[in-house]
């Protein structure tokens, strides 16, 4: 499979970059790691009229720490973020999702930047940077903005992002106490996709759950935010018990839509258990 | 468009469309045809070949997105009449059958020995949930991976990569 022609640019500045996206009559598209644009475009359900290559733009790749967040080039590559010391200190979740995306040669290539722009409903980026509570940081010819996690996904491939506009970094707050994280990827056969996958963070203090974030991945068109999960743990004592009474309410308001891989009832079963398995995993208490 | 890169040590300057996937520039182009095309749409690794280094499936990349970059094939491992010891491997555990999925399969095992140089059992299926066999079931092939694990620690050598 061939993609239909266009031209490829690779600028070598993120001005330039803008400059080429910005020529709608062209009709310019990004690319960064390939891995969902390419299938697309040998599909011919993409026929982009040129390329815009990020990989020449400096300062698009890396992670780095300061002013107590984390900044994430949105080049910044899945195995890259496996194994980022920064992220298994500050932001474990993000590294071990990393982690489970596809295959080794899907995560040698495939970028937080890119997964987070394709927005995919069933893709595991999307879920975990909500639960993270992070900021996307989008540059156009108009200037720079910075977007919230939690609002930036409109709709299923459907972002805040507008057409000359390129997503630069993604940043995190670094938390002040170790959180305890844990991302859950329910699905048949390593290197699926997730049926349904569960993200959560927990902040404790000596006895009780301070605060969580639990959002879940592929049971709605954007990630969906499990908050009946977060309002039964706060401000209780971390017990097996409390665990699996909190995560029983996940799938409750949920309206999944059934696929090849899950019925809606499925799924909304599966986010009970993923959110149980995520939590026991977060919080070291062993699963019943 | 014009592009220069790195063939198994052998720089290489053509002209290609920009819609040119680098595994026909591979082996329509530079007749290096022990790369395998098995699905075309990046999930068998039959393509698997390595990038600056890293296991990459050739079907899911641009020949243009290589400018500039080195690429080992299958046929950049052998030195000479000698095989590499991750071939070596293969052939002694029967860690083949058909042989189709074998260049990819190889390709991802080098990369993994190259950043995991004794992989656990667990560790060779991760590295290599990417590339698909019909033949083999699976066993022989990590087998073989651990077989080569065991040899270039021995010989004391790295994986070229
Ligand atoms: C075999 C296979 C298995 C996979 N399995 C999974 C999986 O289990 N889980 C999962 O989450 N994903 C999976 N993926 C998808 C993979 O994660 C993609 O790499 C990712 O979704 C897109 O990232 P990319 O860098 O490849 O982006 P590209 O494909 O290059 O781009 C994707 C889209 O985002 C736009 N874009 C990219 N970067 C930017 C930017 N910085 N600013 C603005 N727009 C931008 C592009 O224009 C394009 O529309 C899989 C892919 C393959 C091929
Ligand atoms: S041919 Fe590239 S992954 Fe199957
Ligand atoms: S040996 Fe036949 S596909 Fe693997």
């Amino acid at each position: 499979m061939t993609p239909a022609p266009f031209d490829y640019a690779a600028p070598t500045s993120l001005k330039e970059a803008l400059r080429l996206l910005d020529n709608r009559s062209a009709d310019p598209k990004i690319l960064a790691g390939g891995h969902s644009l390419l299938p697309l475009m040998k599909l011919r359900l993409a026929a982009p009229g040129v390329l815009v290559d990020l990989r020449r733009v400096p300062d698009l790749r890396g992670i780095q720490a300061g002013d107590g967040r984390l900044v994430i080039g949105a080049m910044t590559r899945y195995v890259d973020l496996e194994g980022s010391p920064l992220l298994h200190e500050h932001a474990p979740i993000l590294a071990q999702a990393a982690g489970l995306v596809g295959d080794a040669q899907v995560r040698n290539r495939g970028t937080i930047g890119g997964a987070i722009a394709h927005a995919d409903p069933a893709g595991d980026m999307p879920a975990v940077i909500c639960c993270l509570d992070a900021s996307l940081h989008l540059a156009s010819p108009r200037g720079e903005r910075t977007v919230p996690a939690t609002e930036f996904f409109r709709d299923i491939f459907e972002t805040a992002l507008s057409e000359d506009e390129i997503l630069t970094h993604i940043s995190l707050p670094i938390p002040s106490t170790p959180p305890a994280q844990h991302y859950v990827k329910f699905r048949r056969r390593m290197c699926d996709w997730a049926i349904v996958g569960a993200s959560v963070s927990v902040t404790c203090d000596d006895e009780r759950i301070t605060a969580c974030r639990v959002f879940l991945t592929n049971v709605g068109p954007i990630p969906t935010r499990a908050t009946a999960v977060e309002s039964a743990l706060e401000g209780r004592n971390p017990t097996a018990e409390t665990i699996s009474q909190a995560a029983r309410g996940a799938g409750a308001d949920l309206s999944p839509s059934s696929e090849l891989n899950g019925s809606a009832d499925y799924k909304r079963h599966l986010a009970g258990v993923t959110c149980s398995r995520a939590l026991q995993d977060a919080l070291g208490i062993g699963r019943a | 468009m014009r592009i220069a890169l790195t063939v198994n040590g052998e720089r290489q300057e053509i002209d290609v469309e920009p819609r040119l996937l680098l595994v026909h520039l591979l082996r329509d182009h530079l007749g290096r045809t022990g790369t395998h095309i098995g699905c075309d749409t990046s999930n068998c690794g039959a393509c698997t070949i390595l990038l600056d280094g890293d296991a990459v499936k050739s079907c899911t990349l641009l020949a243009v997105q290589a400018d500039g970059c080195a690429i080992t094939t299958i046929e950049g491992l052998a030195s000479g009449s000698q095989m590499h010891p991750v071939q070596e491997a293969f052939w002694d555990n029967h860690g083949l059958q058909c042989g189709f999925c074998t260049p990819g399969m190889i390709m991802a095992a080098v990369a993994l020995l190259d950043r995991t140089p004794r992989p656990s059992e667990e560790e060779i299926k991760r590295g290599l949930e990417g590339n698909l066999c019909r033949c083999t079931g699976y066993v022989n092939i990590i087998r073989s991976v651990q077989a080569a694990a065991e040899a270039l620690d021995r010989s004391g050598s790295v994986p070229a990569a």
